[in-house]
């Protein structure tokens, strides 16, 4: 089992950084899998009440300059890692303006990533920090636990509105109330829902557009025959989509909400290059 | 006391202040002819910091005192009171002309005056306690290694570590190449956190005189507030130390400023020889032992429990006391002692805590009848 990988571009590395930041905000621990030419970090907690799961894929190519893979077996070529995303978000942070950035699996005393950055100094050889993030490997028989979540019938898909003002809506939204309900419809409308004994609040967005959905068997059966102007909620907790929005640190080119009534909601997110695709669910609060 | 800091001095004062403020509770000053230094110490005894202006750094500068050889004053202050004077840097840049240091004795007060533009003047009264001198004891010609670099490589360096991070490990490495790590306390705690490291190149220091293969392990949180100091005077730091468990000492020199900093380092546990504490014993290791390997000549000095009223509290049990018989003043320490008995408690941490001298002046001025010195706790370091 080995792994190699190095970036130079400083674009790719500012890149690579902020999608780290963005993971790091959303979860203490993750799953990171790394395939021949894909990276993935998975958090799949068994999304219980109000619990959250992410999925965020990379194309390696679009970050690395070397990228060398070798899984645990011919057969099963991929590695799946447990590891602290914030870590690994601190060994990049002081890396803005470093040579190259060189990333390694070791094991020396305990499985580690090793994250060497090379820094230009005022001396004759460059300055390298070498950052050994422990790892924890996951045995292949759980791999199954990290598969990819397949999206569930969903009532309603629609395009969220610009992330930041998303995100101060909900900002405000959370001094008053523990729970937002998010509703939309398929004519491009959305609200922000808070509602408490003393007051409630709605903010409501219109003309997002909705997203068309090719039809694949049985995928959007229920949303097919759908009042266009019949809203569909999804309640949730609204520390968790705070969070989300907030970590935000990747502009997407789209960012899509599918509202699954009664059973899951689901972010997700494709980046310009179409190459990164970030999937959060958040799953629904019962109502009082 | 009376001084006047005039036009960019007050911010380099504050900012001095700033630095101090990183290390203990309390604000100690003292007027003396080489200048007023300005003092602090962590609650632990394992961290000193003394920043010493020269007159020449004031405007006005009239150390007190009616006669030459009358014991100078000093005292101390909160921190938080004193610091809050200098809070906002930017704004004692911009606004603040001059800063006068005035002591009212009758009024017992220390006063702080500011005399900012457009003729506003701000005027603080401290509380202030009168003390004896704290000093630590330190020899930096005794130190087998020394490093120096200008600060802003060793800011540089340190900026890769968390901002939480307790300790960190400086050590030689092949090559002459100086390195940095975190360190981490168990082996069990290995397997779960990061751990960073970088090496420095011989020749991004100015001098370097180390032997091969030493390493020290000291609190970086006190050290970085003298970096941030250090970066924006744009001076050379110099890193004295020697082997783990003696102080390591940072200085900065200029015309007008010394500062130093002593922090106490891990002790490398195998090859402590620590005699056991003696009590009851009127010996006092000969001025010539202060630095051998026998630590137990590191002692906590305090200012005496004459100047803290009764309200020292009675002395903690598991530190053996002393009667030290006055010994001769060592001609190679650098700073005069005093003695003070000191009711504290143990460190919490392994690190050796304690290297402040009890070397008594024979016959000085204002002791306390009764020296009580106190041994460091053995015990608790293993």
């Amino acid at each position: 089992m080995r792994f190699r990988a190095k970036i130079v571009d400083l674009a790719c590395l500012n890149n690579f950084s902020r999608v780290i930041n963005t993971i790091s905000k959303l979860t203490k621990t993750c799953t990171l899998r790394l395939t021949v030419c894909k990276l993935y970090f998975i958090l799949s907690d068994k999304v219980a009440n109000g619990g959250a799961s992410m999925w965020c894929e990379l194309c390696q190519g679009n970050f690395f300059d070397e990228f060398q893979m070798e899984g645990v077996a011919a057969e099963h070529n991929e590695i799946y890692l447990e590891l602290v995303p914030e870590n690994l978000s601190r060994a990049l942070k002081t890396a803005h303006s470093a040579k190259a950035v060189k990333i390694k699996l070791t094991n020396k005393h305990c499985p580690c990533l090793r994250v060497a950055v090379e820094l230009p100094s005022l001396s004759s050889s460059s300055r390298i920090v070498t950052h050994d993030i422990p790892v924890g490997v996951i045995p292949r028989r759980i791999w199954n636990d990290f598969r990819e979540p397949t999206m569930p019938d969903f009532d309603v898909s629609i395009y969220l509105p610009v992330l930041k003002i998303m995100k101060s809506v909900v900002e405000r939204m959370k001094n008053l109330s523990n729970f937002i309900v998010i509703e939309a419809n398929l004519s491009g409308e959305m609200n922000l829902k808070i509602e408490t004994d003393l007051v409630s609040v709605t903010t409501h967005f219109k003309d997002l557009g909705n997203p068309p959905w090719a039809s694949e068997d049985g995928c959007q059966s229920s949303a097919q025959g759908r009042n266009l102007e019949s809203m569909a909620e999804a309640r949730i907790d609204i520390k968790k989509l705070q969070q989300l929005l907030a970590g935000q640190q990747v502009n997407p080119t789209k960012a899509l909400c599918n509202i699954m009534q009664r059973v899951k909601r689901r972010l997700k997110e494709r980046q310009w290059s179409g190459d990164l695709t970030f999937l959060c669910l958040l799953s629904l609060l019962p109502s009082d | 006391m009376k001084c006047v800091i005039a036009g960019g001095n007050v911010k380099v004062l504050g900012r001095a202040v700033h630095s101090l403020s990183r290390i203990g509770d309390e604000l100690y000053l003292e007027p003396t002819e080489k200048g007023l230094s300005l003092r602090a110490i962590n609650s632990s005894r394992s961290a000193f910091a003394s920043f010493l202006f020269a007159p020449l750094f004031f405007q006005l500068y009239e150390p007190g005192g009616p006669a030459p050889d009358t014991e100078r004053f000093r005292c101390k202050v909160h921190m938080k009171s004193f610091l809050g004077v200098f809070r906002s840097l930017p704004s004692l840049d911009k606004s603040v002309g001059k800063c006068l240091i005035l002591l009212k004795h009758r009024a017992s007060r220390l006063v702080l005056q500011l005399h900012c533009k457009y003729g506003v003047t701000k005027t603080h009264n401290l509380a202030f306690q009168e003390c004896e001198r704290l000093q630590a004891v330190f020899d930096t010609q005794r130190c087998s290694s020394r490093l120096c670099a200008p600060a802003r490589v060793l800011a540089d360096a340190v900026v890769h570590f968390p901002p939480t991070l307790a300790e960190v490990t400086l050590g030689t490495g092949p090559g002459g190449k100086i390195s940095l790590r975190n360190y981490v306390e168990d082996e069990a705690e290995l397997s779960k956190t990061m751990v960073t490291e970088l090496w420095l190149a011989e020749d991004e220091f100015q001098s370097v005189t180390v032997s091969p293969g030493s390493c020290i392990t000291f609190c970086l949180k006190e050290f970085r507030g003298l970096l941030t100091f250090a970066e924006t005077s744009n001076l050379l730091l110099t890193i004295h130390f020697d082997e783990p468990g003696r102080p390591v000492v940072f200085t900065l020199d200029d015309t007008v400023l010394e500062v130093h900093l002593v922090l106490a380092t891990l002790s490398d546990l195998e090859s402590s020889s620590l005699p056991p504490p003696t009590n009851g014993v009127s010996h006092l290791p000969t001025p010539a032992d202060d630095f051998a390997d026998d630590l137990e000549s590191y002692m906590v000095a305090l200012e005496s429990s004459a100047c803290e009223g009764a309200t020292g509290g009675p002395p903690s049990p598991t530190f053996p006391l002393r009667t030290p018989r006055t010994a001769q003043s060592d001609p190679e320490e650098q700073e005069e002692e005093e003695d003070g008995a000191v009711p504290g408690t143990p460190p919490q941490k392994k690190f050796r805590s304690l290297f402040f001298g009890s070397v008594l002046t024979p016959g000085g001025p204002g002791l306390a009848p009764t020296q009580e010195v106190l041994a460091e706790d053995s015990d608790g370091e293993c």
